[in-house]
């Protein structure tokens, strides 16, 4: 229990009178308003809180913003976790409850542990080395339970999620001094300016010291302006200057049933600026990783942000000047810096520490304490010029030097370079639409950073040409802070439990490419994505390869910055708005009539009208069967329509499909089969001419979209010479189709005239005309074979109409039908329902439209190909009926058609399968190579491991002379 | 995400967008062999920098147009009618 918390002005951000209580692996403890969960772990002595992904090695809290890699916790809400949240960025509420990860049963006592006693056994590359043979799965669940982070939840939460896209003039990313005073300055010259700043009040390093001149920046951007998020994380640069951002609600525990968790923002903006800061860098000696050591930084924050002394007696191992900064103030603090062991020469160091000793060319050798930080050993760092110094001590501060934040700056596409003489890499240049300035920039000085800032966003506000960065201010560091002569675990990656020795066995292993060298040893994965880690990696690799860290180079920087919930990316796009399905206009209608709706494309449509007692399929059968016998009535509204008008429309649609249109007279109605340009049927449709210059036509209800499309594009893009016009009509027209023997005499008693009669109308004609003042377009055509009418009507007509017929369906012992049943029936006749039929390789010579090619005069899109080798291939695959031989099985829709038992080359496949209820027994089509020539022959069908003996029979199979259609 | 300026409403998300591939190919004649008629189906330059494209605002006014795109900044250096020849 060495965490204690400091008196006043320490702790700006806690308020001390309002005291929150909350749970740690079931213990309760205390925390204040305004501490963060680490924050209050740590002021409660907390040092063990989980432990490490592979070596189960004991872990606390490191630092104290995102960049923490091994405070994870997951947060436990009734049955709902939320895994692997950083403990750092845990706002504490009363009542959160958190867990540790990764360890089993408990924290203290870690069955996992003995992954560290056998550590030797686990270096980079141990999983893909030894779990060859005979293959990873079977060891694969045992592992992922032993490593791995927080557990996800099965239960779903309550979390609501949002997104907002803004335009801005000017983003900026990051609220420190820089920050602001780019926003500000910005702001002030005109600039709609948004500045984002990840933690709950802006100001940042200096903010939480109480800096004078950062309040008064503060003041200055909002009186100018500036809209400021608070808890909201710029994560990644896209294309075109789009900025993502995560908004962090506020952590709501248990009761609030649906709350709004986290906002995702879309800004695109006319210039960014980045001003994320730098994160420190770790120092390399062994036993690293132990709790109770901790970045010097993030000390000197839980000191002055929240009054939490992490410890009492410190040591601090440092490779630059900051260091010295951070033990004046933890000695003012009243904290006891035991010593300052400075990795550096002492020609190196350009500051002192009053009252500090400082020990300069000096490291740690050796960490004391198990699972604790108890104290250390001090040796020169050619590792014997100076007597080794044992020191008691209760907290190791690391000081490695500044890592620049270049992430944003490098997803945007800008470079780097290596500034030697401080070990960071830093922007070279900027990147396009992209400023960096303050620290990411590799501007330390406080005085030139916010001027530099300053003049940025002016310059960005004004067009004006962007200043250079006066890149520099930051110390002297060596590149590597590794003591060649001690031995031990040095962690160069916490969070993915990567040793230098992992880096080094990879160098051996002639790893050269950085990304290699981190795939291979997985440092600067997970969720910290190695924002302590990569510098020291990459230097590393170079000491181990020979090479420059500038030649080395960093693994590309992707997004996200930091992690992203997927529910944040998702949004509202869940559960019944993740696909929005379009809806019938008399969908009460056919609810009320006992429609069991399901989705066909993008509708929702009545597969059938189940009665009391009948399955689907029962009813599908029932349904088919009345429409043969006697009458059945659709709601045929999802079917795609288009007009198309103009003077050259016959022509343009003689392009279009396959099909001649320009010979139809008025009224007349053609089918056609609709290409792409490699000759695929890609839909197929009715066309019907009006007039001279107008056609109606008909697409099938899932290729409306891609038919319009392919319209406009070949109207737009090539046959630019054409006057057409082309309207898509699908949403303002309903349609009824009545369908079976008794269809007119449905229709006489709704009270449509003679004209309508199967003697006054053909199949295959269209009339225009009224029905109880309603103007209807009625199209004789049938996908059942039957007599059918399909009466299109303006769509809010389309209920009454159903009505009216509906009743005359009733007193006829007619049905209403719905998808199911109209595939058995045209599946009985043989017709193609392209998509089901037909894939992406089908040609209309394959379901028998040969002739139409050849007797077309005009061109078509598509011809060319049919011409090509392949096209005309005899052993294509050709549709064809299919029948059972014991004419009782039905053969499964997918089933291959082969000589042996798959796995082999098969012959074909079964396309559509029903029990047909006319006939009795089962009908298929498939597509079957040579198909046509195969009339009468046997073939096999093979299921799942099934054979089932079938006959290549002629379509269709019900009313093969079709002399049904005619009533 | 890039940002598209369609040259009838202004720049818009590229979700709104369908990208039709390589602008002002030339199909060739019916009578066409085999081979220029596959190399017009199949081949296509992958340029690493400037590409003639042809989208269209499908999720807005429907209408296609050209632009040149630099294919590894994402930049969008020309934007003009699907009639018009190809810029330079
Ligand atoms: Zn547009």
């Amino acid at each position: 229990m060495s965490g204690t918390r400091l008196g006043e002005p320490y702790g700006r951000r806690i308020d001390r009178s309002r005291p929150i209580s909350f749970m740690f692996n079931g213990r309760v403890l205390a925390g204040l308003q305004g501490d963060t969960l680490a924050s209050a772990l740590l002021a409660n002595g907390v040092r063990l809180v989980g432990r490490s992904f592979k070596l189960h090695r004991p872990r606390g809290i490191f630092a104290a913003g995102i960049e923490e890699p091994t405070g994870i916790v997951d947060l436990v809400d009734g049955r709902h976790r939320t895994p692997d949240e950083r403990a750092t960025l845990v706002e504490l509420v009363d009542g959160l409850a958190a867990e540790s990860v990764n360890c089993w049963p408990s924290v203290g006592f870690d069955l996992g542990a003995v992954n560290g006693w056998f550590s030797p056994l686990l270096p980079a590359g141990f999983y893909y080395k030894t779990f060859k043979w005979p293959g990873w799965r079977p060891f694969e669940p045992a592992i992922r339970r032993m490593a791995g982070l927080g557990r996800a939840s099965l239960e779903r939460g309550g979390e609501v999620y949002e997104e907002i896209s803004e335009n801005v003039d000017l983003l900026v990313a990051g609220s420190g001094i820089a920050g602001l005073a780019a926003a500000a300055a910005a702001a002030e010259a005109g600039a709609r300016t948004v500045l984002l700043c990840a933690g709950r009040e802006p100001g940042g390093a200096l903010g939480w010291r109480g800096d004078a001149e950062v309040g008064d920046l503060l003041v200055r951007a909002r009186r100018a302006g500036v809209r400021i998020l608070t808890r909201t994380l710029a994560f990644g640069v896209y294309d075109h200057n789009l900025v993502c951002a995560s908004e962090r609600l506020a952590h709501v525990p248990a009761s609030a049933t649906r709350r709004l968790s986290e906002r995702l923002w879309k800004f695109r903006a006319r210039s960014i600026v980045a001003a994320q800061g730098a994160f420190e860098r770790p120092m390399l000696f062994p036993d690293n990783d132990r709790p109770g050591v901790m970045l010097a930084g993030a000390v000197d924050e839980y000191a002055h942000a929240y009054g939490v002394a992490c410890g009492r007696r410190v040591v601090i191992a440092a490779n630059c000047d900051s260091a010295y900064r951070v033990a004046e103030s933890l000695q003012a603090a009243g904290i006891e810096v035991v010593a300052l062991l400075d990795r550096r020469p002492s020609v190196d160091i350009g500051t002192h520490a009053a009252g500090v000793r400082a020990i300069a060319n000096t490291g740690i050798g050796k960490v004391i304490g198990a699972r604790s930080v108890r104290g250390c050993v001090a040796v020169p760092a050619d590792g014997h010029s100076a007597p080794r110094l044992r020191l008691e001590c209760d907290l190791i501060l690391v000081a490695g030097g500044h890592a620049p934040a270049v992430h944003l700056h490098s997803q945007a596409g800008g470079r780097l370079r290596w500034l030697a003489e401080s070990s960071m890499f830093v922007p070279d240049g900027n990147a396009r639409g992209l400023v960096s300035v303050g620290a990411c920039a590799g501007v330390f000085g406080r005085e030139a950073a916010a001027q530099h800032a300053a003049d940025v966003g002016r310059a960005l506000a004004l067009g004006f040409t962007v200043p250079a960065a006066p890149v520099g201010g930051a110390s002297r560091s060596l590149a590597s802070s590794r003591i060649a002569a001690v031995r031990g675990k040095q962690l160069v990656d916490l969070q993915n439990d990567v040793a230098v020795s992992d880096v080094e066995l990879a160098a051996r292993e002639n790893y050269r490419s950085v990304e290699h060298l981190k795939r291979y040893t997985t440092t600067g994965m997970a969720t910290d994505q190695g924002k302590t880690s990569n510098v020291n990696a990459l230097v590393l690799m170079g000491e181990f390869t020979h090479r420059e860290p500038a030649e080395v180079g960093t693994t590309r920087f992707r997004p996200p910055y930091s992690p992203v919930t997927f529910g944040a990316l998702i949004g509202r796009r869940v559960g019944a708005l993740y696909r929005p399905l379009k809806r019938l206009a008399a969908v009460e209608w056919h609810a009320r009539h006992g429609a069991l709706f399901e989705q066909f494309g993008n509708w929702s449509r009545p597969a059938a009208y189940p009665r009391s007692g009948e399955s689907l399929h029962q009813a599908a059968q029932r349904e088919a069967l009345t429409v043969r016998r006697t009458v059945g009535l659709f709601d045929g509204s999802p079917l795609g329509k288009l007009e198309v008008w103009g003077a050259d429309a016959a022509r343009f649609l003689d392009l279009m499909y396959l099909g001649t249109m320009s010979t139809l007279a008025p009224g007349q109605a053609r089918y056609g089969l609709l290409l792409n340009e490699n000759g695929v049927i890609v839909d197929d449709g009715i066309v019907a001419r009006v007039d001279e210059r107008r056609f109606w036509v008909n697409t099938t209800s899932a290729g409306i979209e891609r038919t319009a499309a392919a319209f406009e594009e070949w109207l737009q893009c090539e046959y630019t010479d054409l006057r057409v016009l082309v309207t898509p009509v699908t949403s303002r027209y309903g349609n009824a189709t009545i369908s079976g023997p008794k269809a007119f005499e449905v229709m006489a008693a709704a009270g449509f005239g003679a004209e309508f009669s199967p003697q006054a109308t053909r199949h295959m004609t269209l009339h225009d005309g009224h029905w109880r003042g309603v103007p209807v377009r009625v199209l004789r055509a049938s996908f059942t074979g039957e007599l059918s009418y399909e009466i299109n009507l303006p769509a809010g007509e389309t209920e009454q109409l159903l009505q009216a017929l509906a009743e005359g369906v009733e007193t006829r012992e007619g049905c209403l039908y719905g998808i199911e049943a109209l595939e058995i029936l045209r599946t009985e006749k043989g017709y193609l329902h392209v998509g089901t039929d037909t894939d992406g390789t089908t040609l209309p010579g394959d379901v028998g439209f040969a002739r139409g090619i050849d007797r077309k005069a005009a061109n078509f899109v598509g011809r060319r190909s049919l011409l090509r080798p392949a096209a005309r291939d005899p052993q294509r695959l050709r549709l064809v009926g299919l029948a059972p031989l014991d004419g009782r099985t039905l053969l499964p829709t997918g089933a291959q058609i082969a000589n042996a038992p798959p796995p082999t080359q098969t012959e074909g496949h079964v396309t559509s399968s029903y029990p047909s209820p006319s006939l009795g027994s089962p009908v298929a089509l498939a597509m079957l190579a040579r198909g046509g020539e195969r009339l009468g022959e046997q073939v096999t069908v093979h299921h799942l491991g099934r054979r089932i003996e079938a006959r290549v029979v002629s379509t269709p199979f019900v009313d093969p002379k079709g002399e049904r259609l005619h009533g | 995400m890039m940002q598209i300026p369609c040259i009838y409403c202004g720049p818009r998300d590229e979700s709104e967008f369908v990208c039709g591939g390589t602008a002002h190919l030339t199909r060739p004649p019916l009578e066409s062999d085999d081979r220029q008629w596959a190399e017009y189906l199949f081949f296509r330059e992958n340029p690493k920098g400037a590409h003639l494209e042809r989208w269209r605002h499908a999720y807005g006014c429907g209408q296609w147009f050209n632009l040149e795109r630099d294919t590894v900044t994402h930049e969008i250096r020309a934007v003009y009618p699907i009639t018009q020849a190809a810029p330079r």
